[in-house]
């Protein structure tokens, strides 16, 4: 990979080590990955907040970096484990609380924005199309180039960390245009359609494709279904961008029997003691759509709703959190389903979810039995 | 002689070779830096001032915050050479300041246990 003269002496520690430590990931990520140089990016968006994914020495690395550490560029960063206005009311540790702030503090110092949420697309002001940034996020970066007109690779803890430090980051992958024409078609084939399905469809898709993939047969995908979409393919494979339509090369069909392999693979229970809404988080006008679901009703057992805080003023100010709170639901900003340390196999057996994201890592991480359902199933079999 | 420099630097000390690829994260005690998987062809070998050859790292991303939990515990290998690149040990390299070089197959069954060399991951060579 070529380097300017600047990257070179950045990288040789004349400006530092921070910035010597950053360019070291970007040169050791851009020779892995083949780039040719570096570019600049407007916006890093990280993954590594929640302690439950970066443990001890993500928590002791981050404490050290962030005693001179300051981003270049605008950052912002995924959900932590737990909301600090409610964690009493759950059983977490005072260890892991004490990690959390750790982390949470190292990010703050070093300038990240408090997002603590994986739907940086949703809560944000965007960039002009066609502006490259590093999501390490995987719905967001597949939401980033898909919907958003955006350009990332699916950027991992460190490159999004190294680009946030440098603003810059490898040209290569998806940063390439030739590299963004998808060569597999998926056809969906599937009739009824929900967030569910396009998760499910999402799973399928990861597994299958390459760095860039078709999807066909379906039209406008509202915001529930793409996010669920995003989210599914972010999950099982390295897919980053997907594009509605049918692409040259080969094309493969995702009908009832292959969506029935997905379900079947994470659906592991027959009905859940909890029920989790929202990986990826839900944003305002999924909110404001469940309060009105919610109306009349009041869930027969726990239901947990993950947020970012951006919304937490409108949920309020619009009475949408009265309404859920009325309904028996509990509203938690900063954090998501996501290896969550709020459910716990001690507690619960099984948990209900419309999440495909969230079902995965509830069985791997939390290892708890996932029942899947649609959020129009779930008010209509869950409350009463 | 096919060499890439993943991280950059100097470093001379005597190779240990790991027959298996190595998952850092649960597999080293970042305190010690000694093997701690049981069924790793290394179990109970202390990586530290070690030139680590080793084919590939596998699992977890965060395994590259093990590796700087070592060189901070100042029981990291001082380099490391490998056959394939990954992600999670160029990281983790990269983080913590430790060469890195992924090699062909010829120059790579050509380290041996106990061999003392100088890696130059600045000119890409191992002397």
């Amino acid at each position: 990979m070529n380097l300017t003269k600047e990257e070179e002496e950045a990288l040789d520690g004349k400006q530092g080590e921070t910035l010597a430590l950053a360019y070291r990931v970007l040169l050791a990520i851009g020779e892995a990955t083949d780039a040719d140089k570096l570019i600049p990016i407007e916006w890093a968006h990280l993954s590594g907040v929640n302690y439950n994914t970066i443990g001890d020495a993500g928590e002791e690395f981050l404490s050290h970096l962030s005693k001179d550490a300051t981003f270049k560029v605008r950052t912002t960063v995924n959900p932590m484990g737990f909301d600090f206005d409610t964690v009493s009311k759950y059983s977490v540790d005072d260890e892991f609380i004490k990690k959390q702030e750790s982390i949470k503090q190292s990010y703050e110092k070093m300038g990240a924005v408090p997002s603590f949420s994986c739907i940086p697309y949703e809560i944000l002001e965007l960039p002009k199309k066609n502006t490259h940034v590093s999501f390490a996020e995987s719905n967001a970066a597949i939401y980033a180039n898909s919907i958003s007109g955006l350009k990332t690779n699916k950027e991992g803890a460190f490159s999004a960390l190294a680009s946030a430090l440098t603003g810059k980051s490898p040209y290569s992958d998806l940063r390439e245009d030739d590299n963004r024409l998808p060569n597999l078609t998926i056809r969906m084939k599937v009739e009824h359609r929900d967030e569910l399905t396009y998760g499910l469809l999402g799973y399928f898709a990861g597994k299958v494709a390459g760095n860039s993939v078709s999807i066909s047969g379906t039209r406008e995908l509202d915001k529930r279904s793409c996010k669920s979409l995003c989210a599914g393919m972010g999950t099982s494979g390295r897919c980053g961008m997907f594009t509605i339509g049918e692409s040259e090369g080969e094309k493969i069909d995702f009908d009832e029997k292959e969506m029935q392999k997905v379900q079947d693979e994470l659906n592991t229970s027959e009905s859940g003691d909890l029920i989790t809404l929202g990986s990826p988080q839900l944003g305002l006008d999924e909110i404001s759509d469940l309060s009105s679901m919610l109306k009349g009703k009041s869930f027969r057992k726990r239901c947990m709703i993950f947020c970012p805080r951006a919304i937490q003023g409108q949920v309020k100010k619009m009475g949408y959190d009265n309404e859920i709170r009325r309904a028996g639901g509990e509203i938690l900003y900063d954090c998501c389903i996501c290896l969550t340390p709020l459910v716990n196999k001690k507690d619960v057996d099984a948990v209900t979810t419309n999440s495909v994201k969230g079902a995965y890592y509830l069985k791997t991480s939390n290892e708890v039995d996932v029942n899947l359902k649609n959020l129009k199933q779930i008010i209509q079999e869950e409350t009463k | 002689m096919t060499v890439k420099v993943i991280v950059r630097g100097k470093a001379k000390g005597t190779i240990l070779v790991s027959k298996t690829p190595i998952n850092f994260l649960g597999g080293i005690d970042k305190k010690t830096g000694k093997v701690r998987d049981k069924k790793h062809d290394l179990f109970g070998k202390i990586l530290a001032n070690k030139i680590l050859v080793f084919p590939y790292g596998i699992g977890s991303s965060v395994g590259a915050y093990t590796i700087y939990s070592l060189k901070y515990n100042k029981c990291s290998p001082v380099a490391m050479i490998c056959l394939k690149s990954d992600l999670t040990t160029a990281s983790g390299c990269a983080i913590s300041n430790i060469p890195l070089l992924v090699v062909g197959k010829n120059e790579y069954e050509s380290l041996k246990d106990d061999q003392k060399v100088l890696v130059d991951a600045m000119e890409g060579k191992i002397l």
